[in-house]
């Protein structure tokens, strides 16, 4: 199990540093520090083994996070940890930085005594943590009932909800985030293609709700639909084919697996309900064509066309396009007709943004690039165009059918709660080899 | 209800409010005694505030310990934080103060008694974080209490305080009986109770792998899976690694855990998702591969491997390196997956490099020509050793995929005029290979090779240009000119490259005489007289006696026709890989090596503590007069996992030798003298001469060297004719040829109930050998050496020596298939080498299988008739009497006779070493060689076994 975990800003001094087990010496927070954070090379590997001694490290922004063991422990599960760890905290306190973790250093200290016991993660849902670990302490005087509400909270099979919440007004929010992902060839070949996909939900529910969520899934409607012929053929094509998915803890997975729906108790406030992918049919909403001409030895002509393949009623935003340059670029010269351009020499590129654009439109940018005459024998090696985007759909065609909600005990039903749902679209890795 | 008050954030408090971070300002001279009096000040926010500097000065490897009585004088109080941040000091410096720690105990004690959960479970977790032998003492009676503490808090926290407290004092534990309690806990109403319970236990089970502390059996099984619904993630995660190590009774019950382990693989928690991987790919081995079921669950299997690349890169590192295993395990789960596994511009270094190798491992002919675009766009990437690696896939596509070599040749040649120096020379080192795979094909690029000589200065490219250059020297027409230019710095270069120069020059010497013998001369005598390096100059030496003795033999060896190479040059040996299996998601998955291989410990320490036993054939005498031969029954504490003792023969650098007397030099020179003199004659004057590799391949000059082959079985005859059960003549059970020279043929026998394997060990190697070694995999008998490998001195060339190796059943049992399977590792100071062999069942039937008639009847009636298995024994001349006292001599005990009809009944029974008992009905008709047998056992699988034990013993 984790033997120790040790936090530290860049330059690597140690700003937490708590150890679980006795067989982690004094001189482990230095060995990381010397062999990982100091080290010349780049890290080549998450894992490193110092003698004999494995370190398990994540960063956030400058700040290192490294868990250590001497065991055979489970390093899907550190790494899972670590990342709780990271929640949590800036559940808690907002941003990890280093004037966070030393303005909260005691707390820090309070919850790794508790989420984590002789090296064995215990419950970290901030939920439950909030109940009890707050920076002022609990009181000794709490009353019998409200220890024990927080210990069977804490260790109950629900440990990510406590019962007694009220709200005047039951509402949930369901944002459906996807993020397509793309690498095509320079000639429009599609080399791969996939859509990554999560469930955000914000609910503010009263009591204990049992929920019920329900999707254009393939397979459900499928199911649904072997009774009536006639409508098997119309959901049929506005179902879609989801590769795999997994749910947060909440959802009763056996219950997902002998029947494929998807009921759950959900935490209080946001959490993520599901992550989902899918590679067939995705709606690509964009399609990048480029040209790149290399006139002699100093000059480069660039020119990309952008196409948006989407409704026409709908608009994209926040639209980029990344076009790497060579290092030995001199002066480059754009000309866009739409949006602004702009070459970039600190990230070797020129960056293209565009605010808003329709579906179904078509836009270009054409480009030349000056280059320095240099003895480097080895070609320039083409980084691709990549592409950032967001569109108001989701590109896998999923679709919300419905959430429904039952609190057994409290007297609102199903209707009285008010539901948001919201579609992003949002472009992962989209590159255009070049 | 509590205050919840907003932790101060930076970003909305700047600077107004006192912040934690001030506790952090560099301290001044005479800060101790500063510290001392706020701590011991009478102002409740003075103590705290000055109890948090010195858990900062802490935090930052100050030496803060001087201040320890202060601060456990502020432990008694009913502010929370307060007490959790002198807990939090106790902890580090309570063992660095252990007298006055002791001060603290009463506190302890006093807060298991506390009506708040929150504060027995805080006191009971901290108590046992503090290892002070005299605290420990007084952490027993709290925590027996708080393990049946009406709160499931409280009750969690002591399950996990156990494992603590047997870490510190392991007797104390069993002798105060918490092992028991714990135990109790897994039935605990509460998922988290159960679920800290198994991981506590697991913990402790694994420093004893001999007692059966989980007891794992149908019952708690089910127990185990229904807790896995109900409880977090991390519990779901400790549950799914115990399940893992269950071992279910047939293929219906590993069925039935798959299935209600699979919805798991939904789980948003990467580390459920593979340790639920980790279960189903174990409990499939036992599944047949016939069943709708199996390859439902070989389709399941695939997406959620997949979803773990979408995590973050970490954890995508971490199921790479797993799936590397999965897929060298059972390929077909993502064989249609290769698109996922294309590198993206922004990964990080260590998941491109990974992904790499998984594309390589599932590249096929349907897939190949997307696979080599890829690798090409790759090669032209910035990290070098990406690069380099992608480089090397091309040219392993083209070994393994027949079809592509061409446009990977094409693609390697397109790749070496881009000039760019480590992607040529990676480039010639792969084509080299290519050469070697499809001889005759692509000779054509060797000019454009040939070009870039002067650029290549790695010592692996230039011995395979130089290679390259030899093995084609007929048509490079000027050969002769390009060795000679390596050879002006020949004593610069590395060892690789002088051996790889002189094997081409003698190759182009063969080719063309004429014009190189003054070349050859050259590099002979740099080789033998001016080297001091001991390899080069034995095969200078070799080189130059065959070709002043006999050229013709000279060209028939070193220009012998090439064995292929194969096409997975880099697969994980099948022993190891089945290892790994079981221990998917955890850290030896992500090393690619055993746990003893990283892991030190009380593991370790058990291997250590192995009897030392003579292990020659004198002690196959009687339990009674051999005092070392104890009964196996008392041996499984000292006897530690297969697992470990295979990790540590893989390990070979970091233990001593495991056997052996210290060497003595004799021999070694004598050996060396050998190979010199005149050894080195009869070695190739020998009749059984087979043109060894060795001129081609550097790395294998001492490597097979067959010869004296028919000898071994003559010399098999004579061992093993003393009384006792049968002993078969010795098999070669590894062939020089595979194990660098070490020849292994042996059998098996038992006498007066001890087992032994009787082997003899041939040295056809050109070195002396030593530092021998054994070690079994886990068998469905447990058969393992009850001693070490005991070679007295080391094996000289073309020596042989017989041993004789104890063996005992108490080992790790895992049903093999076949059921009388026996993986065997074999390890010298050369290498290890593996190899499997059958034994005969006979060696494990023991000397009390003699059943009372009564019980007999009872027990063949007992076992229902399905269980009973009938064959035919042929050509077998004997008469009953004969029969039974043959067989009786192998612990086949005849219980009764009848005669029905003419035909004589026998009625016999055996009991093997774990305790199976087989029945039998054996008939017999005078005059009919054919006999016909019905065996009954309550485990059918041994009787086709021990119907083939019949038949070796009648035989014979």
């Amino acid at each position: 199990m984790i033997g120790g975990l040790f936090i530290y800003n860049h330059k690597g001094e140690v700003l937490i540093s708590r150890v679980y087990r006795d067989d982690i010496g004094r001189n482990a927070v230095d060995a990381f520090r010397v062999n990982v954070i100091h080290a010349r090379q780049q890290v080549r590997s998450p894992v490193t083994n110092i003698a004999r001694t494995s370190f398990f490290h994540v960063k956030r922004s400058n700040i290192w996070l490294a868990a250590v063991t001497k065991q055979n422990v489970n390093a899907a599960m550190v790494f899972e940890f670590l990342y709780k760890m990271c929640d949590v905290m800036a559940a808690y306190f907002g941003k990890i930085s280093e004037e966070n973790i030393k303005n909260n250093f005691v707390l820090i200290y309070e919850l790794l005594d508790e989420i984590l016991d002789f090296g064995y993660p215990q419950n970290s849902e901030t939920g439950a943590l909030k109940t009890f670990i707050t920076q002022q302490g609990i009181k000794s005087q709490l009353t019998k009932e409200e220890q024990s509400q927080i210990t069977s909270q804490v260790t109950g099979q629900i440990g990510w909800r406590r019962e007694g919440i009220k709200y005047r007004r039951n509402e949930l929010f369901l944002d459906v985030l996807e993020s397509v992902n793309l690498l095509m060839s320079p000639q429009g070949q599609v080399l791969s293609a996939h859509v990554s996909g999560r469930v955000v939900m914000k609910s503010y529910l009263s009591g204990m709700p049992e929920c019920k969520f329900g999707m254009n899934d393939k397979i459900v409607i499928e199911k649904q639909g072997k009774g009536t012929a006639d409508e098997t053929g119309k959901s049929g094509k506005q179902s879609i084919a989801i590769d795999d998915c997994t749910f947060h803890q909440c959802v009763r997975l056996s219950k997902f697996d002998s029947e494929r729906s998807i009921s759950f108790i959900p935490p209080d406030g946001e959490f993520e309900l599901m992550r989902y992918r899918t590679t067939k049919d995705i709606i690509l909403p964009f399609r990048v064509i480029p040209l790149v001409r290399e006139v002699g030895r100093t000059k480069l002509e660039v020119k990309v066309v952008i196409k948006s393949n989407f409704k026409p009623s709908l608009l994209a935003q926040k639209i980029e396009v990344r076009i790497p340059t060579p290092l030995n670029t001199s002066g480059v010269q754009v000309i866009c007709m739409k949006g602004k351009a702009k070459y970039k020499a600190s990230e070797n590129a020129i960056v293209w943004k565009i605010k808003r654009m329709a579906g179904m439109k078509e836009s270009q940018i054409s480009a030349e690039i000056e280059l320095l005459p240099t003895n480097d024998k080895k070609k320039w090696a083409r980084p691709p165009i990549s592409m950032n985007f967001e569109v108001p759909f989701a590109p896998s065609g999923l679709k919300v059918r419905y959430l429904k909600v039952f609190e057994p005990k409290l007297n609102y039903s199903d209707h009285d709660v008010i539901k948001w749902v919201r579609y992003i679209g949002r472009s992962g890795i989209y590159e255009t080899r070049c | 209800m509590m205050s919840k008050l907003r932790p101060q954030s930076s970003a909305t408090n700047p600077g107004t409010n006192m912040t934690d971070s001030k506790y952090f300002t560099t301290t001044k001279k005479g800060e101790i005694f500063e510290l001392k009096a706020e701590l011991n000040s009478d102002k409740k926010e003075k103590k705290k505030e000055a109890v948090k500097k010195v858990i900062a000065s802490m935090t930052v490897g100050k030496d803060v310990s001087a201040l320890f009585p202060d601060v456990v004088n502020c432990m008694q109080t009913d502010n929370l934080e307060l007490k959790k941040l002198v807990y939090l000091y106790l902890m580090n410096y309570a063992k660095s103060q252990p007298d006055m720690a002791i001060m603290a105990v009463n506190t302890f004690v006093k807060d298991c008694e506390d009506p708040n959960p929150l504060i027995r479970a805080l006191a009971v977790r901290t108590m046992g974080c503090i290892r002070v032998d005299k605290i420990t003492e007084y952490l027993c009676e709290p925590l027996r209490k708080c393990l049946k503490d009406e709160d499931p808090y409280v009750r969690k926290t002591a399950a996990v305080c156990v494992a603590k407290l047997h870490d510190i004092n392991a007797q104390l534990v069993e002798d105060q009986g918490f092992l028991d309690t714990l135990k109790d806990l897994i039935s605990d109403s509460n998922p988290m109770v159960v679920a800290n319970a198994v991981a506590a236990l697991s913990e402790i089970a694994e420093s004893h792998p001999s007692s059966n502390l989980l007891d794992l059996n149908p019952q708690s099984i089910n127990k185990l899976l229904t807790a896995l619904n109900e409880c977090t993630e991390w519990g779901q995660i400790f549950i799914l690694d115990c399940l893992a190590n269950y071992m279910p009774k047939d293929d219906r019950e590993a069925q039935s855990i798959c299935e209600r382990v699979t919805p798991r693989l939904s789980h948003a928690n990467s580390a459920v998702v593979l340790s639920a991987v980790k279960v189903l790919m174990k409990f499939m081995e036992m599944l047949s591969k016939d069943l709708d079921y199996y390859s439902t669950l070989l389709k399941k299997l695939a997406p959620p491997l997949v979803t773990l690349l979408s995590a973050e890169p970490e954890l995508q590192y971490v199921a790479l390196r797993n799936i590397n295993l999965i897929v060298q395990k059972r390929p077909e789960i993502l064989k249609h997956e290769m698109k996922v596994f294309f590198v993206k511009y922004n990964d990080p270094i260590y998941v491109k490099l990974e992904k790499l190798d998984i594309m390589i491992r599932l590249a096929s002919q349907a897939n190949i020509a997307q696979v080599l675009a890829e690798l090409k766009e790759y090669a032209t990437e910035v990290d070098v050793d990406f690069v380099r690696k992608a480089v090397r896939a091309i040219g392993r596509c083209a070994i393994k995929v027949e079809q592509s070599a061409e446009r990977c040749v094409s693609t390697l040649l397109d790749l070496i005029q881009t000039k760019v120096n480590y992607v040529v020379q990676e480039a010639i080192v792969v084509i080299k290979d290519i050469f070697r795979k499809y001889p005759n094909k692509y000779e054509s690029v060797i000019a454009t090779l040939c070009e870039n000589l002067d650029s290549l200065d790695e010592p692996e490219a230039r011995a395979a240009m130089i290679w390259i250059v030899g093995e084609y020297a007929e048509r490079i027409d000027n050969a002769d000119e390009l060795l000679e230019s390596f050879l002006e710095g020949f004593h610069d270069e590395s060892t690789q490259v002088q051996l790889q120069l002189l094997t081409a020059i003698v190759k182009l010497f063969l080719k063309k005489p004429t014009e190189t013998q003054e070349l050859v001369q050259q590099v002979l005598s740099l080789a033998t007289q001016d080297s001091d390096n001991p390899d080069l100059r034995d095969r200078g030496y070799i080189y130059w006696r065959l070709l002043s003795t006999d050229p013709v033999a000279a060209k028939e060896v070193v220009l012998a026709e090439k064995p292929l190479i194969s096409e997975e040059t880099d697969l994980i040996e099948p022993t190891l890989l089945d290892e790994l299996i079981c221990y998917i998601g955890t850290l030896a998955s992500v090393y690619h090596k055993p746990p003893s291989a990283f892991v030190e410990g009380s593991r370790g320490v058990v291997h250590k503590s192995l009897p030392p036993r003579t292990g020659s054939s004198e002690s196959a005498e009687s339990p009674e007069t051999a005092p070392t031969g104890a009964p196996p029954s008392e041996q499984p504490a000292v006897i530690p996992a297969q697992g470990d003792l295979l990790g540590d023969l893989l390990n070979l650098d970091l233990g001593p030798p495991v056997s052996g007397p210290p060497l003595t030099t004799a021999p070694v020179q004598m050996g060396a003298v050998d190979l010199l003199g005149g050894g080195l004659d009869s070695l190739m004057g020998g009749a059984n001469f087979a043109a060894p590799p060795a001129g081609t391949m550097p790395a294998n000059l001492g490597a097979p060297l067959g010869g004296g082959l028919g000898d071994l079985f003559d010399l098999a005859g004579g061992v093993g004719t003393l009384s006792g059960s049968y002993v078969a003549p010795k098999a070669v059970w590894l062939p020089a040829m595979k194990a660098k020279g070490l020849e292994i043929s042996g059998t098996f026998s038992r006498q007066v109930g001890s087992i032994s394997m009787d082997l003899l060990l041939t040295n056809k190697a050109l070195q002396v050998m030593s530092d021998f070694a054994i070690q079994f995999n886990r068998n469905s008998f447990g058969l393992a050496p009850a001693a070490p490998l005991q070679v007295h001195a080391p094996l000289s060339p073309n020596q042989t020596v017989e041993i004789s190796l104890p063996l005992n059943t108490v080992g790790s049992v895992m049903k093999m298939d076949p059921l009388n399977n026996l993986q065997v590792a074999v390890k010298n100071n050369i290498d290890v080498f593996y190899f499997s062999t059958l034994y005969p069942l006979h060696i494990l039937f023991v000397e009390d299988g003699k059943m009372e008639r009564q019980m007999f009847l009872a027990t063949w009636k007992d076992i229902p008739n399905e269980n009973e298995a009938q064959f035919q024994i042929k050509d077998c001349p004997l008469n009953a009497e004969a029969v039974s006292s043959k067989l009786q001599g192998s612990n086949i005990f005849t219980i009764a006779k009848r005669n029905v009809e003419g035909q004589d009944m026998l009625y016999q029974s055996l009991k093997l070493t774990n305790g199976i008992w087989v029945l039998a009905e054996l008939r017999v008709q005078p005059g009919n060689p054919t006999f016909t047998l019905s065996l009954k056992c309550r485990a059918p699988e041994v009787s086709q076994h021990v119907y083939q034990a019949y038949e070796t013993i009648l035989k014979n």
